[in-house]
C-alpha cells in the first residue's frame, strides 16, 4: 500500500491507497455526514448520506477508495439537496415521541434532521405496525428504527456473532409516482427502508447471542437501548466520567453516566455505561457490570485502627488480587520495602514468571503486539485461552481482522466453542488434547519459524517430528488418444482426437508431522493451514491464561519467546485479570504466605474488601482514581464515578508512615526501570482521536536485552480417562465484582454443553457432585451452556458461594474430577 | 452598536427634565430653607388625604383574608401539573425539558418504565427555595403539563410542602368536578396556533 495525495474541498491530504475517502476526511477533521457507517466495519451503503462528488461523479465516500490525484468535493448544492431529501424520507412516520425517547439529545436522526434543515414533510406512506421486542438486556423498538443496519454490521464485523439481520417489514409498496417527485438517492434509500426491519438471525424469539450490547451502543436512534436504562434518564442530565474497563485487561475506554439517584436522594448513581463505539467495542461485563460499588455510610475508625496496629505488629504477608490500580500496587510494594511484608498474588505471580521466561528467549521484557496489531493483521492464531470469555475484546479484534482484512485464523482450545468457530469460515477451530499447548507452540515454530535463523538445536528437534514416507497413490491422468474413425456414409477415414482418463500409480512423498498427532488434531491440519495461509502477510498470535499455570509454563513461555523472535507473529499475551500486567511489573511478588496475612480483596487473617465482605471496607474500582496497565501495554487512567466514604489503601499507608495526600500522587513514581513514565495522573489523556488513535495515558517503554535460546523438548503428557473441568467464567462474568452488578447477578453452576448433558444423561438444573482425588467435594447445579461444545464442563470463579479453588490447587485451569449425578429422593 | 452608543444618554424630546431644587449657596439661604420646610405643614397633607378617604367610605383596600385578590392568568405563582381532559391521566410525559431549561436548576424528576412499557414520572419536584418563578418551565413544556398557578399563599412550615408532584398535580376529585381549567397564561398556545403549523401529509 503506497501513500497517495487526494484533494478534499480544495486541500491536499495524504492517504493510503485503497483507504476509504470517509476515513481520510474524518482523520483530517472534515465533516461528511454518515448514518450507517461504523469505523472498522464494512460499509453498508444504507443511508447514502455520505454522498460526495469525486472527479465530477457522484460517489459514496464510505466505500470509495482513495486513488492518486482524486478530487473530492463534500458539499455542492445538488448534494445538499439530496441529503436533505434523504433526511426528510427518514422522518416519514418516525414517531414524534422525542419527549420520551431515550436517545433524545444524542440522537443522530435529530441532529441530521436539524443539520440538513428539514422543516417540512412532502412525502407520506401508510405506516406498518412494528411491535417492540424485549431481547433480554436489549430493548428493540422497531417503530423508531431507521434500518441503518449499524447493529447488523457491528455484530458481524466487530463482535463476530451475526446475531442480527434485516428481515422483511411487510410494509406498504412504494407508489411509483414518488419516483419522479423525489431525489434519486433518497428514493432508492426509501425503497429499501420500506422493505426491511431488524430481526434475529436465528429466527428465535429472543436474542441468543452473548448479549454484549454493542448494537445498543452503535444505534443512532432510540431503537436499540439497554432494557435497564430505558426511560430512567435523559441523556443530557447524565455526567460522563471517562474511565477504563475495570473487569478485564483490555481496560477499554468507557464512560460512566452519572446522575443523582432520585429527587429525594442527591447521592450520585451510575445509570449506564457508554463507549466510543467507533473506536473500541465494549464487552457485556464492562457495559452492564457498572454498579459494583462498595457503599459505606461512614469511616469505620475501630477497624482502621486495628489494621494500622496489625500492620505494625502481626502482619507479615499481604495477599491480594489484581483488581487494583497501579498506584495501589505501588503502595503495597512500598509497604513491602519499608516493613518487609511478603506480597502474595497468585495470578500476577504466574504471569510475572511467564513474562520472565518469555523475556529470556524473546529479548524483550514485553510482547510486541496489542489489540490494534491483532485487528490490523490478516492471520490470527489464538491458543491457550478460551477467548470468548477470557478476553472478549481480543476475540472481537480477531474476528475484525479475519472479517475485514480478508484474513484467516486458527483457534486452538480443548473446549470447543461454537461462537468462536462461527466468526468466519476461514477460522479453523482445533479442539486439541488437554496439556498439548507445548506441542502447539512447537508446531507454530515449525510451521511459521524462519528455519535459517532459528537455533540449530530447535530446528533439529523440530525435524525429528517429521517422517517422510514414500507412498503410492493412484492419480487420474488425462491422455489424448488419436483414433482413426471411418465415416460410414462417405467411407472416408478421419483422424479424431479423444481424451480419456486413466488411473496411474504415482509415488509421492508424504510428510507426516508427529506433532499433529501429539496435539490430537486431524491429520490434514497442515494442509488446511497452508490453504488458509494463501496471500497472508501480517500475523498475530494471542496467548492466554491456560499457559501461565500450565505444568510446562516455563518452557511454553520460552517457546513463545522464540516465536516472537523467529516468526512473523506479533504476540499478545493476555493478562488474566484487569491489572495483572501492572502488578507483575510493579510488585516484587513472593510465593508463600507467612503466618499472619492481611488480605486485600482476598481472604486473609484480616481482610480489606471492596466487595463489602471483609473486616474493613475498601473502595471498588469505580470509586477510585488511578491507572491500569492494559493488555495493550498502556498505562490508562480511570476516574472515580462514585464517592467512597470510608478509608482507602492510601489512608492506611499514610497511617503507617508513607506520605501522599492522594493515591494518584504515586502515579509519577511508578517504576521507570519497568517502562513506566514520570507522568502526573492529571496530565494523562483519556480519549480516542478522530483518526482512531488511542490517545490514552501512555505506552510502556519496552526494554530489550540479549537473550538465550535454550528450550526444553516436549515433556510427555497423558490424558487421563474421566471427567475434566475447566476453570472459566460464563460470558458475562469475570469476578465477584461483575456478579455484584444488578444486571449480571446470577448463581454459579457447573456449566456444561448439551452434548455433556446427553452423555451423562443429566438435564439443565440437575444437581451433581464434583469430586477429585484429593478429596475435595462440591455439590453444584448443572447449567446447560449452549455456547460451548464437547465434553469438558467448566467451573466458575465469580460466585463467592462456590469454592472451586480446591480443584485447581496447582493453578492449572484443567482438573481431573469425578462428576456424578445426585439422585433426588 | 459600540460601547460609545451605550454611553450616549441623549433622550429624544418629549421628556421634561427636572433639574432639582437649587442647593443653598449662602448660610442665609440655608436658614430660609429650614424655616420654609418647617412651617409649610406638609405633614398635614397626608393626614388630610387619609381623613378625606375615610369620610367618603369609598375603600379600595381588600379585606384579606376574608377577601382575596383575583390574579391575572399571566401571574407566575406556585406551579401546577395538569391532567388530560379526555382521560384524566397526567399530562407530563417526563421529557425533561423543564429540568433542562430551568435556570436555577431546581426541577428534578424520576422516571421509569411501567408495566405497559410507557414512560411514567414517578416523582417530580421543584425546589421553591431556589425557584425564581421565571416561567421558562411552563413555556418550554410541550404538553402544557406544567403551568404557573395563581396560588400566592405560600405560608407553610416547609417550602417543600408545595414542591412535590402530589402537591402540584390536579387532585382527581377536583378534576372530576370539572374544576381544572385550561391555562391561558404563560406558555399556552396562541389562539391562531393551528394556522401557524405546517401540516404533514398523511397517507390515510
Amino acid at each position: 500500500m503506497s501513500d497517495v495525495l487526494i484533494t478534499i474541498d480544495g486541500k491536499q491530504y495524504t492517504a493510503t491507497e485503497g483507504e476509504y475517502v470517509l476515513g481520510v476526511a474524518r482523520r483530517n477533521d472534515i465533516f461528511i455526514p454518515a448514518l450507517c457507517y461504523v469505523t472498522n466495519c464494512s460499509p453498508t451503503l444504507a443511508c447514502r448520506l455520505c454522498l460526495v462528488d469525486i472527479d465530477g461523479k457522484r460517489a459514496y465516500s464510505c466505500n470509495a477508495r482513495a486513488k492518486e490525484g482524486m478530487n473530492v468535493i463534500t458539499k455542492t448544492e445538488e448534494i445538499e439537496k439530496e441529503r436533505r431529501a434523504i433526511m426528510e424520507i427518514y422522518d416519514i412516520n418516525h414517531p414524534l415521541e422525542c419527549g420520551v425517547c431515550d436517545q433524545s439529545g444524542e440522537c443522530e436522526l435529530q441532529n441530521y434532521t436539524l443539520h440538513m434543515g428539514v422543516d417540512s414533510q412532502h412525502h407520506c406512506i401508510a405506516d406498518t405496525h412494528r411491535p417492540t421486542k424485549q431481547w433480554g438486556k436489549i430493548h428493540y423498538d422497531a417503530s423508531l428504527c431507521i434500518v441503518c443496519e449499524r447493529c447488523v454490521t457491528v455484530c458481524k464485523d466487530m463482535i463476530g456473532e451475526s446475531a442480527l439481520k434485516t428481515v422483511p417489514r411487510g410494509g406498504a409498496e412504494l407508489d411509483k409516482t414518488w419516483k419522479d417527485k423525489t431525489e434519486k438517492d433518497a428514493y432508492a434509500m426509501w425503497n429499501k427502508l420500506q422493505k426491511s426491519i431488524i430481526g434475529i438471525a436465528s429466527g428465535a424469539e429472543t436474542l441468543d447471542c452473548t448479549q454484549c450490547g454493542e448494537c445498543t451502543a452503535v444505534c443512532p436512534v432510540g431503537a436499540l437501548v439497554g432494557s435497564d436504562f430505558q426511560y430512567t434518564s435523559n441523556a443530557w442530565e447524565l455526567k460522563k466520567i471517562p474511565a477504563a474497563n475495570p473487569h478485564s485487561s483490555d481496560c477499554s475506554l468507557l464512560y460512566y453516566d452519572v446522575k443523582h439517584t432520585s429527587t429525594s436522594n442527591p447521592e450520585p448513581k451510575i445509570y449506564r455505561v457508554n463507549s466510543d463505539h467507533n473506536y473500541a467495542p465494549l464487552h457485556a461485563a464492562a457495559r452492564y457490570g457498572f454498579d459494583f460499588q462498595n457503599e459505606v455510610t461512614c469511616k469505620d475508625e475501630t477497624a482502621f485502627a486495628r489494621v494500622v496496629e496489625l500492620l505494625q505488629t502481626n502482619v507479615d504477608t499481604i495477599v491480594f488480587d489484581s483488581y487494583i490500580t497501579n498506584e495501589e500496587a505501588l503502595i503495597l510494594q512500598k509497604l513491602k520495602e519499608k516493613f518487609g511484608f511478603k506480597l502474595v498474588n497468585e495470578d500476577a505471580k504466574a504471569y510475572q514468571n511467564f513474562l520472565k521466561h518469555f523475556a529470556s528467549t524473546a529479548g524483550s521484557n514485553l510482547y510486541s503486539g496489542d489489540l490494534k496489531s491483532v485487528s490490523e493483521s490478516n492471520f490470527v492464531v489464538s491458543f491457550g485461552t478460551a477467548i470468548k470469555t477470557d478476553s472478549p475484546n481480543a476475540g472481537y479484534a480477531m474476528n475484525n481482522a479475519i472479517g475485514m482484512n480478508k484474513g484467516a485464523g486458527l483457534y486452538f482450545h480443548p473446549v470447543a466453542d461454537p461462537i468462536v468457530s462461527a466468526y468466519s469460515k476461514n477460522l479453523l477451530s482445533i479442539t486439541h488434547k488437554i496439556g498439548a499447548e507445548e506441542a502447539i507452540a512447537y508446531l507454530l515454530l515449525d510451521l511459521f519459524g524462519d528455519k535459517e535463523t532459528m537455533p540449530k538445536s530447535v530446528v533439529d528437534y523440530l525435524t525429528s517430528f517429521h517422517t517422510i514416507e514414500k507412498k503410492t497413490i493412484q492419480e487420474s491422468v488425462k491422455e489424448d488418444i488419436k483414433e482413426m474413425v471411418k465415416d460410414e456414409e462417405s467411407g472416408e477415414e478421419k483422424e479424431v482426437v479423444k481424451t480419456i482418463t486413466k488411473m496411474v500409480d504415482k509415488e509421492i512423498e508424504v510428510d507426516t508431522n508427529a506433532l499433529i498427532e501429539l496435539i490430537g488434531a486431524e491429520a490434514d491440519l497442515v494442509e488446511k493451514i497452508t490453504k488458509l495461509l494463501d496471500k497472508k502477510d501480517s500475523f498475530s498470535l494471542i496467548a492466554g491464561e491456560d499457559l501461565f499455570n500450565h505444568p510446562r509454563a516455563e518452557n511454553i513461555a520460552k517457546l513463545l519467546g522464540l516465536i516472537e523472535r523467529f516468526t512473523a507473529f506479533k504476540l499478545l499475551i493476555i493478562p488474566s485479570r484487569t491489572n495483572t500486567l501492572g502488578v507483575s511489573l510493579i510488585c516484587d511478588l513472593d510465593d508463600a504466605k507467612g503466618n499472619f496475612s492481611l488480605g486485600y480483596n482476598v481472604k486473609g487473617d484480616f481482610t480489606l474488601s471492596a466487595l463489602g465482605k471483609g473486616d474493613l471496607d475498601m473502595p471498588a474500582l469505580n470509586q477510585q482514581e488511578g491507572t491500569f496497565t492494559s493488555m495493550n501495554k498502556r498505562v490508562v487512567p480511570t476516574n472515580a464515578a462514585l464517592p467512597f466514604k470510608g478509608y482507602c489503601l492510601n489512608d492506611i499507608a499514610n497511617a503507617v508512615g508513607l506520605e501522599a495526600e492522594w493515591t494518584i500522587d504515586y502515579t509519577p513514581y511508578l517504576p521507570s526501570e519497568k517502562g513506566f513514565k514520570a507522568e502526573k495522573f492529571d496530565h494523562l489523556p483519556n480519549r480516542f482521536e478522530n483518526d482512531g488513535t488511542e490517545n490514552r495515558g501512555y505506552a510502556l517503554e519496552l526494554q530489550t536485552f540479549t537473550c538465550k535460546d535454550e528450550v526444553e523438548p516436549i515433556s510427555s503428557f497423558t490424558c487421563k480417562e474421566g471427567d475434566v473441568v475447566y476453570r472459566a467464567n460464563p460470558v458475562h462474568q469475570f469476578s465477584a465484582f461483575t456478579n455484584k452488578a444488578h444486571q449480571l447477578s446470577e448463581a454459579g453452576a457447573l456449566y456444561a454443553s448439551t452434548a455433556f448433558l446427553e452423555a451423562k444423561s443429566l438435564h439443565d438444573g440437575a444437581v451433581v457432585t464434583v469430586e477429585n482425588e484429593a478429596g475435595a467435594k462440591l455439590v453444584i447445579a448443572v447449567k446447560e451452556e449452549k455456547m460451548i461444545d464437547g465434553l469438558i464442563a467448566y467451573l466458575p470463579t465469580f460466585d463467592t458461594k462456590i469454592d472451586t479453588a480446591p480443584f485447581f490447587k496447582e493453578g492449572y485451569r484443567f482438573a481431573h474430577v469425578v462428576i456424578k449425578g445426585v439422585e433426588h429422593v | 452598536m459600540e460601547l460609545k452608543d451605550f454611553k450616549q444618554r441623549n433622550i429624544s424630546p418629549g421628556y421634561i427634565f427636572f433639574e432639582g431644587e437649587k442647593a443653598p449657596e449662602t448660610g442665609w439661604q440655608a436658614f430660609q430653607k429650614v424655616v420654609k420646610r418647617t412651617l409649610k405643614g406638609e405633614l398635614f397633607v397626608g393626614l388630610w388625604i387619609v381623613f378625606r378617604e375615610m369620610i367618603r367610605f369609598d375603600i379600595h383596600t381588600i379585606q384579606y383574608p376574608a377577601q382575596k385578590m383575583e390574579m391575572s392568568p399571566r401571574y407566575r405563582a406556585i406551579h401546577r401539573l395538569l391532567r388530560l381532559f379526555e382521560s384524566g391521566s397526567e399530562r407530563c410525559i417526563g421529557c425533561g425539558l423543564c429540568e433542562k431549561i430551568c435556570i436555577s436548576n431546581c426541577i428534578r424528576m424520576d422516571t421509569h418504565i411501567d408495566e405497559k412499557s410507557r414512560k411514567v414520572v414517578s416523582e417530580y419536584s421543584i425546589n421553591f427555595g431556589r425557584c425564581i418563578f421565571c416561567g421558562y418551565c411552563a413555556e418550554v413544556c410541550p404538553e402544557l403539563a406544567i403551568v404557573h398557578g395563581v396560588e400566592y399563599e405560600n405560608a407553610s412550615e416547609q417550602r417543600a410542602h408545595f414542591g412535590l408532584k402530589a402537591d402540584m398535580l390536579t387532585p382527581l376529585d377536583t378534576f372530576r368536578a370539572n374544576e381544572q381549567k385550561e391555562f391561558p397564561g404563560f406558555g399556552a398556545l396562541s389562539d391562531n396556533a393551528d394556522e401557524a403549523v405546517k401540516q404533514t401529509p398523511l397517507a390515510y
